[in-house]
């Protein structure tokens, strides 16, 4: 009789979400899962507002000699840049469903340091601050990239501010980052090898490396800009003896080791998507996971194929070139054993799944074109060209913002309890691709015929190809306000998800309850099994 | 609008090859998209789930199959690599002499370009067929990219350093110069006309428009205006080297180095003197200018020092320009 007794807590326990009510409970807490929500809405908030201002650029090139002032189109695409790179894309997915994933996918009750994890949340945010009252006083209009001595002497907008907000915003990387390195290594639960870490895992543990190890460099280059704008220090200013050159070696340094921080959690997310959605071990898991250990090693080493026409010794171009190659291999290898994962599978169509079809061919032409820029000769012709614009939008966008919708589609049940509906987000799903593509695939054209990005006004010649890509970005916006709505509605009103409702293999699907209670777990889970095992077979999978 | 290219006009000798390798591109491009599109589309439908239970063999990956897909693609991206390296060297290596000599200076937001015989223009760039011209760029306030699409070449103007860019037109025509670096408000309008035009008419347009004077001219009075002249006496040894037959050849330095005496050395000595000492003077004779003088004095001063030397054909500097 005692045997058949039900849990004590069956059916009537907590989760995460009802544990605490009240802002204190949110604002204040240290639960991964929470702080996971407290960056989900303040970096779709960021996505917004980087839209809009990617909207009001659209609109100003639908004519040749654009809608808005020059000044104002130039702080336009500065203000989006800097919001989407710094405020969306490094956060979006590592902050949100990494923050939210890792603990239960390793079999841990939050991640090893919660305090620092709700820090890093508030240093974003005070970063996020600085950068929007940089927009709210006026704007800056340097670019993204902050290339001096047009940031250090000639531009009079907000320069510091803004480059305040992403200096601070750097530090929360950082702690994010360390956070999961230390979490990684130590919290695994009983049976938990390396071998066996969930691929989503291992594709943070690489992002992890490159946040600690590039951001500081970010850091310390700001700080150097700001120094040469305020106090004169002839860093990179000619005119006072420095060389500017060295600004975009520094800022490079980071910023494409960065590019990696912003789509190895996308390849993350689609080693589960696809794992899942085929009922089938990952093809390869071991060149899986070593690849993004090697894109995060080689990521480091070149910096400078943004610097082919920048005066930089040819040899030295010749070098980065070659590694530039090099690092296409492991990006090459993630491609091809996703689709082999998906050799005698059981394919199933939902949502998630669609979007990582559209990540894999949205991806595959975003690297391909990636071989192009790194190729010298093509590079000397397309770079600062909308090719360029194309080529990390299909990245970014088709890339990164595909995996993560996937994802957020994905674990919506895990996080919210709900399911969302099927059809309206298979809708979307479609609405996103064309929309995308037909943004996006025209600035390619444009590029090669020899449109320069950063234009406010351009020649008479590339009017129609403008035309089109502005018809397909009013698509894409409209695209993305479509899960915006259903998913909140899912969010009240959607039917309440089972426990697993993808029958997906992994500890935060099986051992984890949906959704989870504050700390995980009703009993500490002990792992039996390698990642993936949907066949339920014995044999484990090897790391090499 | 015309017939719809995905190339723009072609009017340099580089062109074409930089057209066939982003053919070749394309195609390895293309090919391994449709292959991988191929597959997916293929096995979305040919293993797509039939029933609820199914539950497929787990394949754990195999071992050749990870080599074939890394080595067939890197053994490809070699050729990508080698063909865009060659032409990347041979499209930004200059002639080592012959070449026709323009002067170009960006600034906020203008193109101002000086011929040696004196002529002047503002985002409008002259040059024959036939001919390999050399542009030595230098720019006033920040970085500024030039940018020749038709040509397929573009080259950063960075302030504190010359750059050179090269191209040997081969159809005449006017096609754009477009700014391809953000440098402010009105990076766009930063855009002129290079006019190629068969030599014949090249040279009757050269005839018409020089009522100035040379560059070399202005470059000598420039020479005076600063007091050069005071040190740097001509065929004898002053307190500073004499600047006859210097440009072109090798110089040798206190510290043992030799140097090549070509625009950017020559630009440091002026601007920065105590970087390099010839050997046989001292350092903290001659005055700094940096900040002292424009780019466009500073471009005729260095084209008076050049007529200096050996005289028409004078050898033209190759090597890179990085400092």
């Amino acid at each position: 009789m005692s045997t058949t007794l039900p849990h004590p807590d069956l059916g009537v326990q907590t989760n995460y979400l009802t544990a605490d009510y009240g802002w204190k409970s949110w604002l204040f807490t240290t639960d991964h899962k929470r702080i996971a929500l407290l960056y989900l809405f303040s970096i779709t908030a960021f996505f917004f507002v980087g839209g809009a201002f990617a909207v009001m650029m659209r609109i100003n090139l639908l004519s040749p000699n654009g809608v808005f002032a020059h000044d104002t189109y130039n702080k336009l695409f500065t203000m989006h840049g800097v919001i989407m790179v710094f405020f969306f894309l490094v956060p979006s997915i590592p902050a949100t469903l990494g923050n939210f994933l890792i603990p239960p996918m390793i079999g841990a009750r939050d991640l090893a340091f919660p305090r620092i994890n709700l820090l890093s949340w508030y240093i974003y945010i005070a970063g996020g601050v600085l950068a929007l009252s940089a927009i709210v006083r006026g704007g800056v209009d340097t670019g993204w990239t902050f290339y001096a001595p047009f940031s250090s002497t000639y531009s009079n907008t907000h320069v510091i501010l803004a480059a305040m907000g992403v200096f601070v915003a750097g530090f929360s990387s950082i702690l994010t980052g360390l956070n999961f390195i230390i979490t990684i290594h130590t919290m695994r639960a009983p049976g938990m090898y390396w071998s066996r870490l969930p691929l989503f895992v291992w594709g943070h543990y690489a992002t992890a490396l490159i946040q600690v190890l590039a951001t500081p460099v970010l850091a310390i280059t700001l700080f150097l800009l700001g120094l040469e704008r305020v106090l004169h220090t002839g860093i990179f200013d000619p005119n006072l003896g420095g060389d500017p050159v060295l600004f975009q070696h520094l800022f490079w340094f980071y910023s494409h080791p960065a590019v990696y921080i912003m789509i190895l959690p996308g390849m993350a997310v689609m080693s589960e998507l696809i794992a899942c959605f085929s009922r089938k071990a990952i093809f390869g898991y071991g060149f899986v996971a070593f690849s993004s250990v090697a894109i995060a090693v080689l990521g480091f080493l070149v910096w400078g194929h943004h610097l082919f026409v920048a005066g930089q010794s040819m040899y030295a171009s010749m070098v980065f070139s070659f590694i530039s190659f090099l690092v296409a291999v492991p990006s090459a290898i993630k491609v091809f054993n996703w689709t082999a994962t998906m050799y005698q599978g059981s394919i199933s169509y939902e949502t998630p799944m669609l979007y990582a079809f559209g990540f894999i061919g949205l991806f595959t032409i975003g690297g391909l074109t990636g071989l192009f820029l790194a190729t010298m000769a093509i590079d000397v012709h397309v770079t600062d060209t909308y090719f360029v614009i194309a080529h990390f939008h299909y990245v970014m966008v088709g890339g990164m913002v595909m995996a993560y919708l996937g994802g957020i589609h994905f674990w919506f049940p895990k996080i919210s309890g709900r399911l969302y509906p099927e059809s309206w987000a298979k809708f979307a799903a479609l609405v996103i691709f064309v929309g995308f593509n037909l943004t996006f695939f025209p600035q390619f054209i444009l590029g090669y015929l020899g449109m320069p990005r950063r234009y406010a006004t351009y020649a008479e010649e590339f009017h129609v190809l403008n035309v089109m890509s502005t018809a397909g970005a009013s698509i894409l916006g409209f695209g993305y306000l479509i899960p915006m709505i259903y998913l909140a509605w899912a969010w009240r009103y959607g039917p309440k998800s089972p426990q697993n409702p993808w029958h997906a293999k992994g500890l935060e699907w099986e051992q984890s309850p949906t959704p989870p209670p504050t700390f995980n777990f009703i009993e500490p889970p002990i792992v039996t099994e390698p990642a993936y095992n949907y066949a339920g077979s014995d044999k484990e999978a090897s790391l090499g | 609008m015309g017939s719809f290219s995905i190339f723009p006009p072609r009017a340099s000798v580089g062109a074409a090859e930089v057209d066939a390798l982003y053919a070749f591109l394309l195609l390895v491009g293309c090919g391994m998209t449709a292959l991988i599109f191929a597959c997916v589309c293929f096995f979305a439908i040919k293993y797509r789930r039939r029933s609820a239970d199914d539950r497929p063999k787990a394949i754990h990956g195999s071992v050749p199959l990870e080599i074939a897909w890394s080595v067939i693609p890197f053994l490809i991206m070699l050729v990508m690599f080698g063909w865009g390296t060659r032409l990347y060297f041979q499209n930004y290596t200059p002639p080592r002499r012959g070449t026709l000599d323009i002067y170009v200076t960006g600034k906020q937001w203008m193109w101002k370009v000086q011929y040696p015989d004196g002529q002047r223009e503002i985002n409008e760039l002259h040059v024959p067929t036939g001919r390999a011209v050399k542009l030595t760029l230098a720019s006033e306030d920040v970085i500024h990219s030039f940018y020749i699409p038709a040509f397929r070449l573009k080259h950063d103007v960075v302030p504190g350093s010359y750059q050179t860019f090269w191209f040997e037109p081969t159809k005449p025509g006017r096609y754009h110069i477009f700014c391809a670096e953000y440098c402010g408000t009105n990076h766009s309008r930063m855009i002129g006309w290079v006019t190629v035009m068969d030599p014949a008419r090249y040279a009757t347009w050269l005839a018409g428009g020089g009522t100035g004077e040379t560059m070399a001219a202005l470059g000598e009075k420039v020479f005076e205006q600063y007091g050069c002249v005071t040190c740097h006496v001509m065929d004898r040894q002053g307190r500073c080297p004499s600047l006859r037959d210097v440009f072109g050849k090798p110089v040798q330095l206190s510290d043992g180095r030799t140097v090549l005496a070509d625009e950017p050395y020559i630009r440091e000595s002026i601007l920065n003197p105590n970087a390099k000492i010839v050997k046989g003077y001292h350092p903290n004779v001659m005055p700094v200018f940096q900040g002292q003088i424009a780019e466009e004095p500073l471009l005729q001063l260095i084209v008076y020092i050049k007529s200096l030397s050996a005289p028409s054909g004078a050898p033209s500097t190759s090597q890179e320009v990085s400092k």
